[in-house]
């Protein structure tokens, strides 16, 4: 903030300096006047239509709404005088003659912006005696509740819809008292961001539908967690009475997710208790037959002697987790645990798998290329940086198939061929800030080297990398993925490490939570599948043994963009389950194998000694090195195939959650890819 | 109104000094006729004044926007940035829905070129290329005169490219609203224009910084563009003479209610109120000791007894003083033979049909007074009450995003300052009844 940006001004009559380009709100925030509001929402635009913040400012005539108005120099704010409180008692007044009366009911009673306020600003008695206004009720989708009745007509659910998820599909019909506020037709929310105007709803006119009736605010335990469904890593609470979880929010952190979370994990709690292994299974005639550790662990240590094991890591897995099978796993050999069962492609340094540009710095972008990425189905939160992007002006070019995003892109081609498209080259020329995307659809079907180099080489040649900054972003939607391949979890491969290790004859299969064990060329392996859920991998396997889910466990995870955060345990682990480290721990001991750790803190701190920065939070891991590149460009023709369309059944958690079951029966009834004619 | 009687009347304003000479609509009101009044005379050589001069000379004629605000338009447009490379714009606002008014209306339908005269003239002097009227949809007639005069305007090469030979290039559109009275208010006029919902805009930033299309944007009434030519023409003295200092031209005058002849008629600005009744209304019904109250600048404005009214000039600063305003001077006259908490009761409907529901005060205020003045009106309202619906009104006064909310208010604060005893007298005289 340079000196001539300041100026002076007084609240209640005191001196203070600020920025000039601040609200009034704002300024007294910063000189530790708290203003009441409902409407007005950092993150969205202003409204100005609560008038809950009025403020006096001298030699002004009215009362004037603090959020909308700009500082000036000289300026004397009053927040405190009897003139202010009248204003603020009388809009608190006006604001509940048509509010319910029904805090004891309903869902937002006790983290209601309305009931705090009205506990300061309200009177104790009603002076309306006339009859109250009734709203129908509308649809907003199966997972935002409406009692329409409550709402004060912010509009931050409309602005947010419009600004935010980037779907106009909220708005206020009618007017005066007849106002109300309703999706299109009816329709339901479409965008994968909908369950955050619960947040933004400062009453309970919108809350959250598989949360309705479940608990009151104060009962729950908080515990700060990250969103393992896809790979930004959001920041989340969750919200647990005893042994279950009733309700995920979001937990702020500008760097990544700023307030959002996407609705996946947000509504998909449910699905952590369904079809969970909750104990020991081993397979007998054909058939998978309950048993106990003691009987599935001595049948699979006698299986491991003498054998050669290959281990699969799954896309829910932390990196201790991870760790712990590698040390396990090298006491077989070499190149016998992979992560990469999508055959994504990787070069040597972490900078040729994550996304090299700060999450944060998505939307200084003026230029965007997504190749063989769909960030509104892999990554909401990034869809919603790039749509930032593309209102400050940027230009979004997409080569792949012809997806249906929340803005407008300018779709290229399906080869990457389209990287020579005049158009394109041109923009891309005049560009100051390019960024490219490539998304694990292309990485996974890269055959040949030289592709990767021609896409680096195309990036210095456009100043997409240069010294300074590196705009080459790889985008893949899995949340263990750039942790596992961080601590070397992978084979030396580049292309196609699966296809090639799996034709490696192995005789032993481990999955950690890996649905592709299910994969032909190990029909005749013995699988052996460590999970917390049954679905198909856990159903042809031979031994099938429970482990925690990542609400019940410690974890690190490294976001995408190589960030290391921490999702913590929230409870004690359902059923029989063990960590996989201690199974580990017994299997090592048994085969007498070196495995030093005793506790998990133990097991963290081997870590730590080995990859010390893992364990700075929050702070994304250095690195420099540089990626190699092409003598000659060749772009090899690549066959495009996105790892889901689904955004709502994705992994195997939401798989077995009924209310995105829901969402995809009520809210895909149009196909998300679909081809422009 | 007949030609001999409106002859008759001539003593106060002179014919000769009238802007709107067909404002009944005995003339021609398209270009044949136009020309012979005047307008489209030496516009050539307007234009070719500098631009500055032309605000200067708007400035110094003290005109007073004629919307119902009273504010300078030579000042208003002054405001606009000078040579900023933007598309200016200027708007002019005939969406004339305050009940009681209808100048425009008479303006549009019987005079149409004054307005695109001063359209022209106006966007030469803000620098804008671009024009549009905002003409309320009720106004059918109105619009296809309009369109008609702008038609022949293009086709004289009055208007376009080069617009009367003077090297401007102006367009000029017009544009229907769908009959919301809030798209009257000029920020919700514009989002209306730009095909949003109406709902007014959040000031600062005025309009004259980002307005249309984010665009530096002048908005005036009706008469205030259309009274322009005939300034310039005739000079800012002219137009000072008229009239008293700071409050100076002509008026033109809508009145309406029990009056036994009510009229449009153009004025000199400052005429007290009860010879404008007496003198082209034909006075009140029942004479003028039947009056009640008089309601002088449209709906919005506070009444004003009969006492005051016996005394009062039709000008801003006169009727201010009273506690009242000039508004858009569409004076409704009330008489006893009518409940005057009945009127009002009927604006308190309108202004809770009209709200645009956008903030708070306004949205829930204006149905809560609504629903209290239904009660007062059959006497259900205690003293006390009325006390709570005063404290109402003042809750909702001042607090709001726009204008809507004090007019809503504005009107049942004068009807319980004037008539509170006679309000209390109702309430005694039914629980009488009752027991």
């Amino acid at each position: 903030m340079s000196e001539n940006s300041l100026i002076k001004i007084k609240i209640n009559n005191k001196d203070f300096e600020v920025d000039k380009n601040l609200t009034v709100m704002q300024a007294c925030e910063i000189a530790g006047e708290e203003i009441p509001r409902f409407c007005y929402h950092d993150k969205l635009s202003i409204a100005g239509n609560c008038r809950m913040c009025l403020v006096e400012i001298e030699k002004a005539p009215k009362l004037v709404s603090s959020c909308t108005m700009p500082l000036m120099e000289g300026m004397s704010i009053i927040t405190n005088s009897e003139k202010v409180n009248a204003g603020r008692k009388g809009v608190m007044e006006f604001l509940l003659i048509n509010h319910p009366l029904d805090c004891p009911i309903c869902d937002q009673g006790g983290e209601c912006d309305l009931q705090d306020q009205a506990m300061y600003y309200g009177f104790d008695k009603s002076r309306y005696s006339e009859n109250k206004r009734a709203v129908e009720n509308k649809n907003m989708g199966p997972l935002v509740n409406t009692i329409m009745t409550r709402c004060i007509h912010c509009t931050r659910c409309v602005r947010f819809a419009t600004e935010v998820a980037g779907v106009p599909e909220l708005g206020m019909l009618g007017r005066g008292e007849n106002a109300e506020i309703t999706t299109y037709l009816e329709n339901s929310i479409t965008s994968e961001l909908s369950g955050n105007v619960i947040d933004l709803c400062p009453v309970g006119a919108l809350t959250s539908k598989p949360y309705q009736f479940k608990a009151r605010p104060w009962e729950l335990k908080r515990t700060d967690s990250i969103d393992i469904f896809d790979s930004v890593g959001s920041n989340i609470r969750i919200d647990s009475r005893a042994e279950e979880i009733l309700r995920v929010t979001p937990r702020t952190n500008e760097d990544i997710n700023e307030e959002w979370i996407s609705d996946k994990v947000r509504f998909n709690y449910d699905g952590y208790y369904q079809q969970r292994i909750d104990t020991p299974y081993i397979r007998k005639n054909q058939k998978l037959e309950n048993s106990n550790w003691d009987e599935s662990l001595k049948i699979l240590i006698s299986k491991l002697k003498n054998s050669k094991p290959l281990a699969l890591i799954g896309e829910l897995v932390d990196v201790e987790t991870g760790y712990a099978v590698k040390k396990f796993m090298s006491n077989f050999g070499d190149n016998n645990v992979e992560c990469r069962t999508d055959n994504q492609f990787i070069h040597e340094s972490l900078n040729s798998f994550r996304f090299n540009t700060p999450i944060n710095k998505i939307e200084d972008a003026d230029l965007i290329l997504l190749i063989g990425a769909n960030p509104k189905i892999e990554t909401p939160i990034i869809n919603h940086k790039i749509f930032k992007a593309f209102n400050n002006g940027s230009e979004i070019f997409n080569i792949g198939e012809d997806i249906l995003l929340n803005y407008d892109t300018k779709y290229l081609g399906k080869h990457l061929e389209a990287l020579n498209n005049e158009k394109f080259v041109k923009s891309i020329k005049k560009s100051k800030n390019p960024l490219i995307i490539v998304g694990s659809a292309l990485l996974n079907s890269i055959r040949n080297i030289n592709t990767f180099k021609s896409i680096v080489s195309f990036s210095q040649k456009y100043k997409v990398i240069t010294e300074t900054k590196n705009n080459l972003n790889f985008l893949n939607p899995f949340s263990s993925r750039v942790g596992q391949l961080f601590i070397g979890n992978t084979s030396q491969e580049y292309c196609e490490p699966f296809t090639k290790l799996s034709n490696q004859n192995f005789d032993t299969v481990l999955s950690f939570g890996s649905e592709k064990i299910v994969d032909s060329s190990f029909d005749n392996c013995f699988k052996v599948y460590f999970g917390h859920h049954g679905d198909e991998g856990a159903m042809k396997s031979d031994i099938v043994l429970p482990t925690p889910l990542f609400t019940e466990k410690n974890g690190i995870f490294l976001n995408i963009e190589g960030r290391p955060q921490e999702a913590k345990k929230c409870h004690n682990p359902i059923g029989g389950s063990k960590e996989e480290w201690a199974i580990i721990k017994k299997m090592s001991e048994e085969l007498l194998f070196e495995f030093k750790p005793n506790t998990f803190d133990q097991l963290r701190q081997e870590l730590s000694g080995e990859y010390p920065q893992l364990f700075e939070f929050n702070e994304i891991i250095q690195e420099n090195s540089s990626l190699p590149v092409a003598e000659n460009m060749l772009f090899e023709e690549c066959r495009i195939t996105y790892p889901f369309e689904n955004f709502y059944m994705s992994d195997i958690i939401s798989k077995n959650s009924v209310t995105m079951a829901k969402c995809v029966n009520e809210i895909m009834t149009k196909p998300l890819l679909e081809k422009s004619a | 109104m007949d030609r001999k009687r409106e002859e008759e009347v001539q003593r106060m304003l002179n014919i000769k000094d009238k802007i709107f000479q067909n404002l009944h609509g005995f003339d021609e009101p398209f270009l044949e006729g136009a020309l012979k009044r005047g307008s489209w005379s030496n516009t050539k050589e307007i234009l070719s004044k500098d631009q500055n001069d032309v605000i200067e000379m708007v400035k110094s004629s003290q005109l007073r926007g004629r919307g119902g605000a009273g504010f300078s338009t030579g000042l208003k447009w002054s405001f606009m940035p000078k040579n900023t490379g933007k598309q200016h714009y200027l708007v002019v606002n005939a969406d004339e829905s305050e009940p009681g008014t209808c100048k425009d209306r008479e303006i549009i339908r019987n005079d149409p070129h004054t307005l695109i005269e001063g359209c022209l003239i106006a966007s030469y002097a803000i620098q804008a290329t671009k024009c549009y009227i905002y003409i309320r949809g009720e106004y059918h007639f109105e619009y296809i005169q309009l369109e008609k005069a702008i038609a022949e305007a293009y086709e004289k090469g009055l208007l376009g490219k080069n617009a009367c030979g003077s090297n401007f290039d102006f367009d000029l559109y017009v544009h229907r609203g769908a009959g919301a009275y809030i798209c009257g208010e000029e920020t919700a006029l514009l989002e209306s224009l730009e095909g949003k919902k109406g709902q007014p805009r959040l000031k600062p930033p005025f309009p004259a910084g980002v307005g249309l299309y984010g665009m530096p944007t002048t908005i005036n009434n009706v008469e205030s563009i259309a009274v322009v030519p005939t300034i310039l023409r005739r000079g800012s003295d002219w137009f000072k003479k008229i009239g008293t200092e700071n409050n100076t031209g002509t008026k033109v005058f809508c009145i309406s209610g029990n009056v036994n002849k009510p009229c449009t008629i153009e004025e000199e600005m400052g005429i007290p109120l009860q010879e404008l009744i007496e003198k082209h209304c034909e006075g009140v019904e029942g004479g003028w000791d039947n009056l009640k109250a008089i309601i002088p600048g449209g709906s919005s404005t506070p009444m004003l007894p009969k006492t005051v009214c016996e005394t009062v000039k039709m000008n801003f600063d006169d009727l201010k003083a009273y506690g009242s305003g000039l508004g858009t001077a569409g004076v409704i006259v009330v008489n006893k033979y009518n409940d005057i908490s009945e009127v009002i009761e009927r604006f308190a409907h309108f202004y809770k049909h009209e709200s645009c529901g956008q903030c708070t005060p306004c949205r829930e205020g204006t149905g809560w007074m609504f629903r209290m003045m239904q009660k007062l009106v059959k006497g259900e309202i205690s003293p006390e009450q009325i006390e709570l619906l005063e404290n109402v009104t003042k809750q909702v006064e001042g607090h709001t995003i726009c204008a809507l909310g004090d007019a809503a208010a504005w009107p049942i604060q004068g009807l319980i300052k004037n008539f509170k005893s006679e309000l209390i007298e109702k309430y005694n005289k039914r629980n009488l009844k009752a027991s």
